[in-house]
Formats: C-alpha cells, sequence, structure tokens
C-alpha cells in the first residue's frame, strides 16, 4: 500500500462515482434478464430471483463484515474488523481517493453483488432457493471478501503490483472457478445429456446482455475512482474492446454453423466486457481491440467445449467470466503500457516482472475460488439438501420454490377469498 | 382392417420419454399438442401479491396416434412406458374406432394411410 495522502473530496469526482455506482447495481438485474431468457421457462422466476437474493444477501454481508475483510488493513489475506458494521466509514476520503470513504463502500458493494448473482449461472434450474441463499451469504464473506482484499484492499496481489483495473480477479476468476466448483458439487440436471434444454426468450438474453455492457461503463469507468485519465481510458475500452469481440464471434459462428446466432451476440457482449475488466485502464486502446479480437478464441473453445462434458455448469460462467478474466489478467502483463497508465509497463514494454504477478494472480485466484467454493458448499450440504428433487425438477423451480409462473394465464384458477379459504369447494372433478 | 385412434394425455416433462419409447416401438405418425387439465392432482396454491389462488388445472402434452389394429398394444405399451412415474397425474390413454382415415398426398386410405412411406 502506499503512503496514504489525505485529500479533499472532489465534486466532480463524486458525482460521476454516484452515477456509476448506480450503473453497476443495475448490472445484477441485467444479469437475471440475461440468464432467465437462457433457462427453460418454468424456471424463469427462479433464475432471476437468484440474482435479486445476491443483492439482498451480498448487501446486508458486505455492510457487517465483507466490506471490512476486504478493504480494512488486516494481513495480505484478509482485512480484520475495523470496518464492520461500517464503522468508521464516513464522508472522509478513503485514504489516496477524492471521493467520500462511503460512496466507496457503496460502489465496491455492488461488485460482490453482481459476483455473488453471477455464480448462480452454474446451478440454475435445480439448487434450492434457500440453500442458494445460505451459499450467497457465506460465499460473498469467504470467497468475494477475500479475492477483493487481494486485488483491491491492501492484500498481497495488490501490494506486490497485480494489476487488476475493475475485477479480474475477485469478479471475473472469482465467480468463474467457484462456478466450476458449485456445478461440480451440486451436480447435473436431471435432463442434462439426455434432453435439448433450450433458452426460452433469446429477447431477454440480448436485452440483458445490452443492459449489462451499458452497466459495465459504470464499472469499469468507475473504477479509476476519478473523472481521470485512467477511468476515460478505462471507459472507452469497455466501447471498444467487446465490439472487436463481437466481430470475431460472428466470425467464429459463421465458421462453425455457417450462421451468426443472437445468443451467440449476447455472449460475446459479456465475453468482451469481462476481457477488458481487469486491463480498462492499463492499456492502450489499440491493445483494447486486440484483446477483444484475440480474446474470443479461448472463450468461445470453452464454450463449445464444455457441454461435452458431464459437468453442467448450466450457464458457462467459467467461459464467460472465468476464461475471459483470466486471459485479461495475462493480457495486461503482456500490454500495460506506462505512456498510457502512468502506472507500470508490461513484458512488451519492457517489465517483465509484471508478466510474473499477472501470472501469479491468474494461478491463485482459481485456486482460491475453487477450492473454498467446492468445501463450503460440501459443508452446506451436511447441514440441508443443495438440490430439489426429480420431481420438482420436473416441475419446475417457479411453483416449487416461489409458488409463482412467469407466463402464468389464470385459466383453471380459482380464487381464494379469506372467507372461504383454501378448503372450498373445488368446481372440477373432485376425486376422493 | 380397422384402424383406431389413440389419444394419450402425459405429463409435458414425460414427453420427450413418450416420444422416444413410440420410435423405439416403430410407431411413426403422431400429434402432439398443448392442453390444460385436471385429473386427481392436488391443486396448487399461487400467491401473487394479495391474490391468491389455487390452480386446478395442470399442462398436459395430447399425443394422437392413428394406427392399424396390430399396432394399439404396442402403442399403448409405449406410451405407458414412457409416460409413467407412479405418482397421480400421469394421465390418460383413450382409444377410439377411426370410420376413415385419408392420406392427403396420395389419397390411400384407412390401413395403407397409417403405414409408414418407406424410405
Amino acid at each position: 500500500m502506499d503512503i496514504p495522502i489525505l485529500a479533499a473530496v472532489d465534486s466532480g469526482d463524486t458525482a460521476w462515482m454516484l452515477a456509476a455506482t448506480a450503473l453497476v447495481l443495475l448490472m445484477t438485474p441485467a444479469l437475471g434478464l440475461f440468464y432467465a431468457g437462457l433457462v427453460r421457462a418454468k424456471n424463469t422466476l427462479n433464475t432471476f430471483m437468484m440474482c435479486l437474493a445476491a443483492v439482498s444477501v451480498a448487501t446486508v454481508t458486505w455492510a457487517a463484515v465483507g466490506y471490512s475483510f476486504a478493504f480494512d488493513e488486516g494481513n495480505g489475506f484478509i482485512g480484520g474488523f475495523g470496518y464492520a458494521f461500517l464503522h468508521g466509514v464516513t464522508f472522509e476520503p478513503r485514504a489516496g481517493s477524492t471521493i467520500p470513504h462511503l460512496l466507496f463502500m457503496a460502489f465496491q458493494a455492488t461488485f460482490c453483488i453482481i459476483t455473488v448473482a453471477l455464480v448462480s449461472g452454474a446451478v440454475v434450474e435445480r439448487m434450492r432457493f434457500s440453500a442458494f441463499l445460505v451459499f450467497a451469504a457465506l460465499w460473498s464473506v469467504l470467497v468475494y471478501a477475500v479475492l477483493a482484499h487481494w486485488a483491491f484492499g491492501p492484500g498481497w496481489l495488490l501490494h506486490h503490483g497485480t494489476l487488476d483495473f475493475a475485477g479480474g480477479v475477485p469478479v471475473e476468476m472469482g465467480s468463474g472457478f467457484s462456478a466450476l466448483a458449485a456445478a461440480i458439487v451440486v451436480g447435473a440436471r436431471k435432463d442434462y445429456g439426455r434432453q435439448a434444454l433450450l433458452p426460452h426468450n433469446a429477447v431477454y438474453v440480448l436485452l440483458g446482455a445490452g443492459l449489462l455492457w451499458f452497466g459495465w461503463f459504470g464499472f469499469n469507468g468507475g473504477s479509476g475512482f476519478s473523472t481521470g485519465n485512467s477511468s476515460v481510458l478505462a471507459f472507452t475500452n469497455t466501447l471498444l474492446c467487446p465490439a472487436c469481440t463481437l466481430v470475431v464471434w460472428f466470425a467464429l459462428d459463421a465458421i462453425r454453423d455457417r450462421q451468426v446466432t443472437a445468443i451467440g451476440a449476447a455472449t460475446a457482449i459479456i465475453v468482451g466486457c469481462v476481457l477488458i475488466t481487469p486491463a480498462g485502464g492499463f492499456i492502450s486502446p489499440g491493445w483494447a481491440m486486440a484483446l477483444g479480437a484475440l480474446g474470443a478464441v479461448p472463450s468461445y473453445t470453452v464454450l463449445v467445449w464444455r457441454p461435452r462434458t458431464k459437468v453442467d455448469e448450466t450457464l458457462d460462467v467459467l467461459a464467460a467470466h472465468g476464461v475471459a478474466g483470466l486471459t485479461g489478467i495475462l493480457f495486461t502483463g503482456f500490454f500495460a503500457q506506462m505512456a498510457w497508465n502512468g502506472v507500470s509497463d508490461g513484458l512488451v514494454y519492457g517489465d517483465a516482472g509484471q508478466l510474473g504477478w499477472q501470472v501469479l494472480a491468474a494461478l491463485a485466484a482459481p485456486a482460491y475460488a475453487f477450492t473454498v467454493t467446492f468445501v463450503l458448499l460440501r459443508a452446506i450440504a451436511l447441514v440441508m439438501p443443495l438440490r430439489s428433487t426429480e420431481r420438482e425438477e420436473a416441475v419446475g423451480m417457479d411453483v416449487v420454490h416461489h409458488g409463482e409462473e412467469a407466463y402464468a394465464t389464470g385459466e383453471g384458477a380459482i380464487l381464494v377469498t379469506p372467507e372461504a379459504g383454501l378448503e372450498a369447494e373445488v368446481p372440477l372433478a373432485n376425486p376422493t | 382392417m380397422s384402424v383406431k385412434l389413440v389419444i394419450a394425455i402425459v405429463r409435458p416433462e414425460k414427453a420427450n420419454d413418450v416420444l422416444e419409447a413410440l420410435y423405439r416401438a416403430e410407431v411413426r405418425g403422431l400429434s402432439i399438442s398443448r392442453v390444460q387439465g385436471h385429473g386427481g392432482e392436488l391443486d396448487r396454491v399461487e400467491t401473487y401479491r394479495g391474490t391468491t389462488v389455487k390452480v386446478g388445472l395442470a399442462d398436459k402434452v395430447r399425443f394422437e396416434i392413428a394406427v392399424s389394429e396390430a399396432f394399439v398394444e404396442p402403442t399403448i405399451a409405449a406410451l405407458c412406458r414412457g409416460g409413467q412415474t407412479g405418482e397421480v397425474g400421469d394421465g390418460k390413454i383413450f382409444v377410439v374406432p377411426l370410420d376413415r382415415v385419408i392420406r392427403i398426398r396420395t389419397g390411400e386410405t384407412d390401413h395403407g394411410a397409417v403405414t409408414p412411406v418407406e424410405t
């Protein structure tokens, strides 16, 4: 950690960060829409609700201890209890920044929320909602807060100079490799590999991806915590990089199947945004475009390969976030450029050591995320069942866990009035 | 030879298993439609804000299969094999006689009309 320089609150920086925080929060309902479109109609609401569960649970755990574990001094591995229950988080700027500490906390909270929501993509259509709530609460503290401490807080990766602009370590690799562990522990859906399990609404998927991209301007553009050059660079790279991923994705789709697909395009937007997340404020616009184009290939490859395996990592969080985040972290180690970022050069610009620290992050974060998620879910499974029965899976999570349907018609629905109660005679065949 | 119409109402989540069982039984000509119905199942309760409802109709898939006499029993066996879970709500099979069957393309009738085209 650098020597703290206590600066005054800057009104311009604060104004932007207020807006950026709201933009990042929007990404979680957008992810809900994206995920809901990718599942079958009978699981629409449950899938969306997992994202809202993340908003609720992760906000509470973040305010309680998550923020403190991530951003309090503590040791290199995890922060202490100094900011527990937001103790001492006030209008004074955090050391080295020009925005109120309280706003910094809120901005970081939205990152924790979206990361928890991302992991749900691995277990939708069969995990019990109550088990997910417990998992979300514990995971947000034990995995997210720790990884955020390493990369953003005063943790060991930041200390050694690993470059991670907006969350390649905690958000992207953290969610992607945890998703793999979650899919393995929870197990495949009963119909996986036996029936075609298709997205039920591609328009939700496209709209969700579009709103995610929109929110990502706050996510990356806000990660400079100012209106300075690094924020402007990250913001602009968030336009350039995903656009190049889209172009290459179109080509890859066309080569594989002779047709450019809409759900492929939506996926490409996410992959492009993830690629630029760790690199945003560190590489030139030209290299951002190269990253978008080249980085499409590893994620595309994993995305095509994964469904041929027995691992039902349902919405491919590993391919879209884990692999793309890892690609972005490594790419930063090669092409970071002092002339653009004012911080550090990568291998290509003369600092081979930088690449070393990027490689270390790309090994440590996946290993930690995978291992702790694996053990955590096994531990929760000792206390409560993680997944619904086959019968419930067949009926669908919406009716089973929420008593609602996404596309209720009202046909055959009999109004239950408080006077008559549930025992009222149903005017239909009612065999004993 | 007489021709029968086999109508089966099955669970939507078992429709794929039924299709597979019919395919294995070499029953090739069929139509399906989504229907809603009520058997002996328990009604499920849903709540939307202040409104609570009992939903008495369950989603089902209806198969209609016209077969010649010799295929009736294999078709019924396949429908049972594919559609059964053992829980209330597995559905019903109805077998009804058909007066006439005509294949529109060729004008073939009855047995000829329900026999799959050799390819």
